[in-house]
């Protein structure tokens, strides 16, 4: 499934009828949906306790008014609800960006607020475009940016893990940007590290051309992945696309997450990616948050899927 | 490297020891984090970390308004996440005002930098008036893949 995936063009991706599940295996089990690529169904069995595991949520769009979710805010609380719920405290929670709809004071106090409900030692974000609007993200760096870097990228070890939290929604031309300094900061970032090192990076917009008609691409993205090439195990992490999606270029694997706002078109699936207002009931399947664990020992993170449902 | 981060090393390598030789893993403490990238933490704690920040509040969201005035002049409709008419022509000193229809976001950011919109909601608009002749190309900040132009005469 993964080999079909890499030697598949774009556009024949897109036109696979199976688009969807072409690059990613998806499996139901008891109501969760579990992605995982080829030979590493097994992690997600590992018993004990992972050597590191953490939470995804991501477009949570506070703020957003509109008939695709009236209530945004309850989704997101029930997203955090469903984080505390996990069964044991996540060594951390990523929240992928667009944390707000339109970037306004209120909106940001709002969203912080309500993560400091969430049961976990750490909070960590990255900002989306909806996050810096109108000011090259200065509402957002007031909020969330302490201790970070430049424009607000930063990285941290965990666990024998190093992440890497880049900022790739300023200073758009079409698709996501990381800019000079961003890549700068990357290399230097990385260069002490042994090529051993499982590392993971976030972003807002995806750092693979997932479709790059509606932005969902990152312009300087292969600068960056190119620091990344000698590690055995670099996993990409991303929002914005508002679906779950994964993709296998060569040592790196990419994952979109959903939402906890509201769902958006499959790609190339009408003129735009407008807000698709589903059929009363169906949102909450749509919406969802994303477990994350890695094993020491294993190349390959394992990743659950649940829905708010 | 300065030295406070020593002492979060030591705590993530006795972590990692315990995670080679414990029989009982669900005991283990949650690993600890080393920062690289600033003088202080980035991120926030979450509610088992410290206690809640102070200063942060719960009131609901302003909803979003663009400028309230559509100023008479020469108009730019956002539809379908698209700027309508892609090219409009105006002559210099003209006033252009654009109204988003979507609901969806947008705003209207020039390629020079010469203006730059607040986000605009639904029914949304915002007005600039272009002094001098030219060409001036211009995005949605938000969605940068909607592009547009408006064409200044003398």
């Amino acid at each position: 499934m993964t080999d079909a995936a890499h030697t598949m063009s774009r556009r024949q991706l897109i036109r696979h009828s199976a688009w969807f599940g072409a690059a990613v295996g998806l499996a139901v089990v008891g109501g969760e949906v579990i992605s995982h690529i080829a030979g590493t169904a097994d992690a997600a069995r590992v018993q004990g306790r992972p050597t590191l595991r953490f939470a995804q949520v991501s477009d949570s769009h506070i703020g957003f008014t509109g008939k695709a979710n009236s209530n945004v805010a309850s989704s997101f609380s029930q997203a955090i609800d469903r984080i505390n719920d996990l069964g044991y405290p996540p060594d951390f929670v990523i929240h992928t960006g667009d944390l707000t709809h339109l970037a306004t004071p209120d909106q940001f106090d709002q969203v912080k607020q309500m993560m400091t409900g969430l049961r976990t030692p750490h909070v960590f974000t990255v900002p989306g475009e909806h996050d810096s609007v109108d000011d090259a993200g200065q509402k957002y760096r007031s909020a969330f940016g302490a201790g970070t870097r430049g424009d607000g990228w930063y990285s941290f070890d965990i666990a024998g893990v190093h992440v890497i939290a880049l900022v790739n929604t300023l200073n758009l031309k079409k698709l996501g940007h990381l800019g000079a300094d961003q890549l700068d900061f990357i290399a230097k970032d990385v260069a002490a590290l042994s090529s051993d090192t499982p590392v993971i990076v976030f972003s807002h917009i995806p750092l693979f051309a997932m479709y790059p008609d509606w932005g969902w691409g990152t312009d300087d993205a292969a600068q960056a992945l190119s620091n990344l090439r000698r590690f055995s195990s670099v996993t990409c992490l991303n929002g914005h696309v508002h679906q779950v999606f994964s993709k296998t270029e060569g040592n790196v694997t990419f994952y979109s997450g959903t939402t906890t706002a509201y769902p958006l078109p499959h790609p190339g699936d009408g003129p735009a990616p407008k807000p698709v207002t589903l059929p009363a009931g169906k949102l909450h399947d749509a919406l969802g948050i994303r477990e994350v664990s890695y094993t020491k020992g294993q190349n390959a993170l394992a990743l659950k899927e649940r829905t708010l449902q | 490297m300065p030295g406070r981060h020593q002492g979060a090393r030591v705590v993530l390598l006795a972590v990692l020891l315990l995670a080679g030789c414990s029989s009982s893993p669900q005991s283990q403490p949650a690993p600890s984090v080393t920062f690289g990238s600033g003088a202080t933490t980035p991120g926030m704690p979450g509610m088992s970390g410290m206690p809640p920040m102070p200063g942060a509040s719960a009131s609901a969201p302003a909803p979003a308004t663009g400028s309230p005035a559509a100023v008479a002049g020469d108009a730019v409709s956002i539809d379908n996440m698209a700027f309508v008419p892609a090219t409009l022509t105006v002559r210099a000193g003209s006033t252009v005002t654009w109204t988003n229809h979507d609901e969806e976001p947008h705003t209207v950011a020039a390629s020079d930098g010469s203006f730059h919109s607040p986000g605009m909601g639904l029914q949304g608009t915002y007005s600039h008036t272009f002094p001098t002749a030219g060409k001036f190309d211009y995005i949605c900040s938000i969605h940068p893949f909607m592009h547009a132009t408006v064409v200044v005469t003398q």
